[in-house]
């Protein structure tokens, strides 16, 4: 379970995110949608400690994310990400960027890691490019495999954020059925996203981020269908 | 031409002589390498450093390096250091002199090449549960060391055109200063030279071809 | 301040070589521009293996001590007789290695320049000396000012080596006074600041104009 409890964060004079609450349940799907500054993203990297807060709390299976004692390594073990930026390790192999973080983060054996990270690179579809490097892929490709790198640590919860936004339109879907493969499988997810046809479909919420607020979450129908806030009527008019 | 007639065969017979010249002109660059390449890393470090007394020296010894002649740096080592009792000798200065160089330029070199790195990729490792160490050695300085590989192969290049400066201080074993003391011989400049020239050229293109089929097989992404 | 024998006399000296210093590398840099701009847009425009003699022969001068291109110069122009100042034949030696090095920086700077964006100009019915010298030529440029400021740098510290031919510039001055004077470290110190003074201020040009231009991309 991730609980966020009245999170608070500013860059500079800025501030992104104004005290937002959500809990995500295990096995739950949640989309987040919003404008771009709405601070959607800057939520993901708080919850896996990238970003530190300046109000508030995350917890994180009972471990809270930003306690002193917190060793964020450790827990970064069980909730992966993945980038808009597919971040991508050149000088390494599709295997080998799979491979890197099982070997030496979680101190497996060659052997066992590759063999998680075949299965892995299979269930994205990229079975057939194991010794090739990056700059040999698409960028769906590319997507693919860190989202395979991400899965190879057998994370307990999944953050998406907008893993679509730097793709090419005819590469979006592909990337898209995995996510929804993924959601089919159970798996804990928090997707930032503009796709509001996946949002819609896949999720069991959606919430809509609104200038550092939730204005809204509730089911997809819902929030689809028949907004309660000014907002959200305006931003879902705006981008169909 | 004049009266002059060239004699090819006196420089020929010279060889052997100017190859073991040639021999401690590479020991003197791949010295002066080691030396740089780990002077330069500390150098990175300083420069980047909180701390002022870390970092004004560092900036410093950066900025003397590249804004002042190599022979200037190597007049330093041989005849400046002599101000305080210390006596190098010409083979010592000239290496000193070079590794400083060297030390200065592959100082930029490094950290222009850390800059080349994204941010994200270090983000990247971090959220695979790697700490600051870990995703440092195996993300980021692979990369470094293959944006910086061609640039310190230049620097060795430099390197070995530099210790052909070592003759003005009076070295004369390398190949610069082997073929001076021949010529001082013989006052056959021009052959002699010129053989000389095609050594050295030889030697840097050897060097280029190494380091290219060296990256070659190292880089394949 | 310090306790030194060096005169007011003994500094002008040095200060002479140091316009020896500066006007050989101003003929060298010149002289190697002009000649590295015409080989640079000359090896960009004609074929790669139609190049290649071009290429081999600049490759040379980068690759050979400069010092013994100046000594090989020297002793040949003495052999065929030609009876030029060391003064001249230094000039030329420079500036034939600048132009080596400048020919690179003016073909990579040109290789710079998008092929699309050359396309389009010529799609708008420009010629093509009219894409090179409205589209190629400044958007070239901005790559290449900063390497050639680097290189006019390079080639003031490289033109010390020019004291091997008896020419009096900034180091060999400051060479003649240690040896008179015995204070090596305070006289280097002093020559030290003056290719410091040369050369900061350039240096500092250079890589301002290099931000200015990468903050406008």
């Amino acid at each position: 379970m991730i609980e966020i409890e009245n999170v608070h964060k500013s860059f500079g004079a800025l501030q992104v995110l104004k005290g937002i609450d959500l809990t995500v349940q295990r096995g739950e799907v949640v989309s987040v949608i919003g404008g771009s500054g709405s601070g959607k993203s800057t939520l993901l990297t708080c919850i896996n400690g990238l970003e530190p807060i300046d109000k508030g709390r995350i917890v994180v299976d009972g471990t809270e994310v930003h306690a002193r004692d917190t060793d964020l390594n450790k827990l970064r073990r069980k909730i992966g990400i993945v980038f808009q930026q597919f971040n991508a390790f050149p000088h390494l192999t599709v295997l080998e960027n799979v491979t890197l973080a099982p070997r030496k983060v979680k101190g497996m054996g060659r052997k066992d890691a590759e063999e998680i990270a075949v299965q892995q690179l299979s269930h994205v579809g990229l079975a057939d490019k194991l010794n090739v490097y990056p700059s040999r892929l698409s960028g769906g490709q590319q997507q693919r495999m860190a989202i395979a790198r991400a899965l190879a640590m057998s994370p307990d919860y999944i953050l998406f954020d907008e893993v679509t936004s730097a793709l090419d339109p005819q590469l979006v879907g592909e990337v898209l059925d995995t996510l929804k493969l993924l959601a089919d499988e159970g798996m804990t997810m928090i997707c930032v996203t503009h796709e509001m046809s996946f949002a819609r479909d896949v999720s069991d919420r959606v919430a809509f981020f609104h200038k550092g607020v939730m204005a809204e979450i509730g089911a997809p129908d819902q929030i689809f269908g028949d907004p309660q806030q000014e907002e959200t009527r305006q931003f879902l008019s705006s981008v169909r | 031409m004049g009266n002059y007639t060239f004699q090819w065969r006196q420089a020929f017979r010279a060889f052997p002589e100017m190859l073991e010249g040639a021999l401690v002109t590479l020991q003197i660059s791949i010295l002066s390498m080691l030396i740089g390449v780990t002077i330069a890393v500390l150098l990175a470090v300083g420069r980047d450093a909180k701390s002022r007394w870390l970092r004004a020296p560092a900036t410093a010894w950066v900025e003397v390096a590249r804004n002042t002649p190599a022979l200037f740096q190597i007049y330093m080592a041989h005849f400046g250091l002599g101000s305080f009792g210390i006596y190098l000798s010409p083979y010592a200065a000239l290496l000193a002199g070079i590794a400083f160089n060297n030390a200065g330029y592959l100082c930029e070199t490094f950290r222009g090449a850390m800059r080349a790195i994204p941010g994200t990729q270090l983000r990247a490792g971090r959220s695979l549960g790697m700490g600051q160490a870990k995703a440092f050695r195996l993300i980021i300085l692979p990369q470094m060391f293959r944006i910086s590989f061609l640039p310190t192969t230049n620097q060795m290049i430099w390197a070995i055109l530099m210790t052909s400066l070592g003759v003005t201080v009076g070295l004369n074993s390398d190949l610069a200063g082997v073929t001076q003391d021949l010529n001082a011989r013989s006052f056959r400049t021009f052959e002699f030279f010129a053989l000389a020239a095609v050594i050295y050229y030889v030697i840097a293109k050897a060097v280029m071809l190494g380091a290219r089929l060296l990256a070659a097989r190292l880089f394949r992404y | 301040m310090f306790d030194t024998a060096l005169t007011f006399n003994d500094l002008l000296f040095m200060l002479k070589g140091a316009g020896v210093t500066l006007s050989v590398t101003a003929f060298a840099v010149v002289g190697g521009t002009l000649l590295g701009v015409f080989f640079g847009v000359l090896r960009s425009q004609i074929s790669p293996w139609a190049a290649l003699p071009l290429t081999f022969v600049l490759d040379i001068f980068r690759s050979v001590p400069l010092l013994i291109q100046l000594i090989l110069a020297n002793a040949f122009q003495a052999i065929a007789g030609w009876g030029i100042s060391p003064f001249v034949t230094s000039c030329i030696v420079l500036a034939l290695y600048t132009s080596a090095y400048c020919t690179e920086i003016v073909r990579g700077a040109i290789e710079a320049v998008p092929s699309v964006t050359r396309r389009a100009a010529r799609s708008l019915g420009m010629t093509w000396g009219q894409d090179l010298t409205q589209i190629v030529f400044p958007m070239a440029l901005r790559v290449g000012l900063p390497s050639w400021i680097g290189l006019t740098l390079g080639v003031m510290k490289d033109s010390a080596l020019v004291m091997w031919l008896g020419i009096i510039e900034l180091l060999r001055a400051s060479q003649i006074l240690v040896t008179r004077l015995q204070e090596p470290m305070f006289i280097l110190l002093v020559t030290g600041a003056i290719y410091f003074a040369l050369s900061f201020p350039i240096a500092r040009l250079g890589s301002r104009l290099e931000k200015r231009w990468q903050e406008n991309d």
